[in-house]
C-alpha cells in the first residue's frame, strides 16, 4: 500500500529516475555504485524527508541528514538519488581514493 | 521539582524539549500547541504542493521519539501568562503552572483586508493545515491568483502551477522582491515564472475578491490609472508574517516587532525565553534586535533556550544568515548582507508586496551591505557577493550552486579573502574560478 502510494506519486514526475524505480521495483540487491559516503551538511536541512522518500532501498536519510551524520550504511548503495533530489543541497558524496 | 512548559511545538519548541530533556532526564516537560499536527518539516509544505514529497514524509519524529523524549503534549490555546504567579491561563479556563517557560508560538500570514477575503477559495500558506486545505481546493480550481512576494509567494504560485492551475501573479511594483534581490535577479526568477506559464501582473494592486454564493469568482483591481478583472476560483496571499507575540504583550513582556531577547534568549520577564519566529534576537554584527524565519537558526535559538531553561548559562551567536530556497525553479542561494536599504527600527524593508518579513526570509538580508559588489551572470546562472577589503559578507548564488558550500563557509568563517580581493574585483578574471581555485588552496590547507 505505502509503495503504491509513492509509485502514484512518482508517476507525476518527470524527473522520476529509471534506476530508483527499478530497484524499488524488483528489490534487487546490488553492489554499491561507488567508492565513496553521502555526508550531510545538518545546517542545511529542512526535515523534508524528500532524500528519504527517494531512497531506492529505504535508507532513513534525513535523519542522518538532520544529525549530520555520514551515511556509512552497508546497504546505501550510493545511487545519488539523494543528493540530486534535495534542494537545498545538504547532501553531497565523498568519493574514497 | 521544576516544571517547564513550552508553548508551540514547531521547529523551536521540539528543539527546547530535546535539549530540556538531555540537561533534565526527571522533571515534566509539557509542550502546549494549536497545531493539529504538531510537529512537522515546515519549509516542506513547498514540495508537498508541488507533489514532491507525501504528506506523511513531513513528519521527521516517530512516537517513539516523542516517548523517549517523555514530553506531555497539551492541545490547546494559552489565553494569558501570568507571570507573578508563573501561571498560564488556557482558553478552556485551566491553570499550567510553570517554573520555566519557553515562548516559541513562531509567526502568522498577515491577511489582507480587501473586500471577499472571508469567501471560500481565499488561502493562505502559513500551515500544514493551510497545505491541505489549498490541494483539496485546487482541485475545484482552474485559475488562482497570488497576492505578495517573497518565498511564500513563489510556492503557491509554483505549487498551484505544479497541479495544472492557470496562475495570474500580481505584483504591485515593477519587480518581485526588491528588497532582497536585484533588476538582474528578479528578471531572471520572473522569466522563468513566465517560462512555467504564469502571467505577471506589474504595478497591480488588488481592489476586490468577487464571489458568489460564498465562493470566489474572481478579482478586480487596479493596474495604474486602469481596472482589471481576472476571473478565478481562488486567491492565495503571501503577504507577510507577524510574530504571534500577543500572548507576551499582555504579559508586559518587552516586544518591538518580535519578542526582544537577549543572546541568552530571556525575554524581559525572569524565568521566560523565547525562541524561533516569534523572537526578535540580539544580533552582534549589526548590535540590534533583528527578526528571521528560517528553520536552522529555529532550531539552533531551541536548543540554546532549553539548555538555559534547565539553569545553563549559553549564548546564541547569530551568524550571517543563510537560505537555500527555489526561485521560479532555479535554486538560489542567500548569505549575510545583501541589500539595498538601510534597516530603520520599525521599517523593515521596501518591498511593497509584502509588510515586515516572510517566511525562508531575514532582516538581515535586506540591510545595506557593508563592502563592494562582485558579480558576474550568465543565463539563469547569477553571483553577487560583497566584499570588504578582508571578507566576503554577502553573497546571493542562483542557478549553478557549485560556490554554494564554499560561499557558506568562507563567509560563515569570516576566511580573509584579501590575496584575492584584487582578482575578485576586476572584470578580467572570473569571478567563479578564482573563488573555486582559492577554496580548492583553503580546503587543502584545513584538511
Amino acid at each position: 500500500m505505502e509503495m503504491e502510494k509513492k509509485m502514484m506519486i512518482r508517476k507525476d514526475n518527470p524527473y522520476s529516475n529509471k534506476l530508483g524505480t527499478m530497484l524499488r521495483e524488483t528489490s534487487l540487491k546490488l553492489d554499491t555504485l561507488a567508492s565513496g559516503y553521502i555526508l550531510p551538511d545538518e545546517k542545511r536541512c529542512v526535515q523534508c524527508g524528500i532524500c528519504s522518500f527517494n531512497c531506492p532501498i529505504n535508507v532513513d536519510v534525513r535523519s542522518h541528514a538532520m544529525r549530520g551524520m555520514a551515511i556509512h550504511e552497508s546497504k546505501c548503495l550510493t545511487c545519488g538519488e539523494c543528493v540530486r533530489r534535495c534542494p537545498r543541497g545538504v547532501l553531497r558524496f565523498v568519493i574514497h581514493d | 521539582m521544576t516544571n517547564y512548559v513550552i508553548i508551540g511545538s514547531g521547529a523551536a519548541g521540539i528543539a527546547a524539549a530535546g535539549s530540556i530533556r538531555r540537561e533534565d532526564s526527571r522533571n515534566k516537560i509539557q509542550v502546549i500547541t494549536d497545531d493539529p499536527f504538531g510537529y512537522y518539516s515546515r519549509p516542506g509544505l513547498a514540495y508537498l504542493l508541488t507533489g514532491e514529497v507525501p504528506q506523511e514524509q513531513l513528519f521527521p519524529f516517530n512516537q517513539e521519539y516523542y516517548r523517549e523524549l517523555n514530553i506531555q503534549l497539551v492541545k490547546g490555546c494559552v489565553r494569558f501568562i501570568l507571570p507573578d504567579q508563573h501561571q498560564l491561563v488556557t482558553s478552556n479556563g485551566s491553570y499550567i503552572q510553570y517554573d520555566r517557560l519557553l515562548l516559541s508560538t513562531g509567526a502568522s500570514a498577515n491577511m489582507s483586508r480587501v473586500p471577499g477575503v472571508e469567501l471560500e477559495g481565499v488561502v493562505k500558506l502559513d500551515n500544514l493545515e493551510d497545505a491541505v486545505h489549498i490541494l483539496k481546493n485546487a482541485r475545484k480550481a482552474r485559475t488562482a491568483v497570488v497576492i505578495g512576494g517573497g518565498i511564500t509567494a513563489l510556492e503557491l504560485a509554483e505549487g498551484l502551477a505544479a497541479i495544472g492551475i492557470q496562475v495570474h501573479y500580481f505584483l504591485r511594483g515593477e519587480r518581485y522582491w526588491s528588497s532582497v534581490l536585484d533588476e538582474i535577479e528578479s528578471k531572471i526568477v520572473e522569466n522563468r515564472l513566465i517560462q512555467d506559464g504564469i502571467k505577471i501582473h506589474y504595478h497591480t494592486e488588488l481592489d476586490e475578491i468577487l464571489g458568489k454564493k460564498g465562493k470566489v469568482t474572481g478579482v478586480r483591481a487596479s493596474q495604474q490609472q486602469k481596472q482589471v478583472q481576472v476571473d478565478c476560483q481562488m486567491v492565495a496571499f503571501a503577504i507577510g508574517i507577524k510574530p504571534r507575540m500577543d500572548l507576551a504583550i499582555k504579559a508586559g513582556i518587552n516586544t518591538q516587532r518580535g519578542v526582544i531577547v537577549d543572546e541568552g534568549l530571556h525575554t524581559s520577564q525572569a524565568d521566560i525565553f523565547a525562541a524561533g519566529d516569534v523572537a526578535q534576537v540580539y544580533d552582534r554584527m549589526s548590535g540590534e534586535h533583528v527578526l528571521d524565519s528560517l528553520w536552522r537558526p529555529a532550531i539552533e535559538q531551541g536548543w540554546i533556550a532549553g539548555l538555559n531553561m534547565t539553569g545553563g548559562n549559553y549564548a546564541y551567536e547569530k551568524k550571517y544568515p543563510f537560505n537555500v530556497t527555489r526561485l521560479g525553479g532555479l535554486i538560489t542561494t542567500i548569505i549575510g548582507r545583501v541589500g539595498k536599504e538601510v534597516l530603520e527600527e520599525n521599517k523593515p524593508d521596501g518591498d511593497a508586496d509584502v509588510a515586515g518579513i516572510m517566511r525562508g526570509d531575514s532582516e538581515v538580508w535586506r540591510k545595506q551591505s557593508l563592502g563592494i559588489v562582485a558579480q558576474t551572470f550568465q543565463e539563469s546562472n547569477r553571483l553577487r557577493l560583497y566584499i570588504t577589503p578582508t571578507y566576503i559578507t554577502g553573497a546571493i548564488i542562483m542557478g549553478d550552486q557549485t560556490l554554494s558550500r564554499p560561499l557558506q563557509i568562507l563567509i560563515r568563517e569570516q576566511v580573509d579573502i584579501s590575496p584575492i580581493r584584487k582578482l575578485l574585483l576586476s572584470p578580467q578574471y572570473s569571478l567563479m574560478e578564482t573563488l573555486l581555485k582559492f577554496w580548492e588552496d583553503y580546503t587543502k590547507k584545513n584538511a
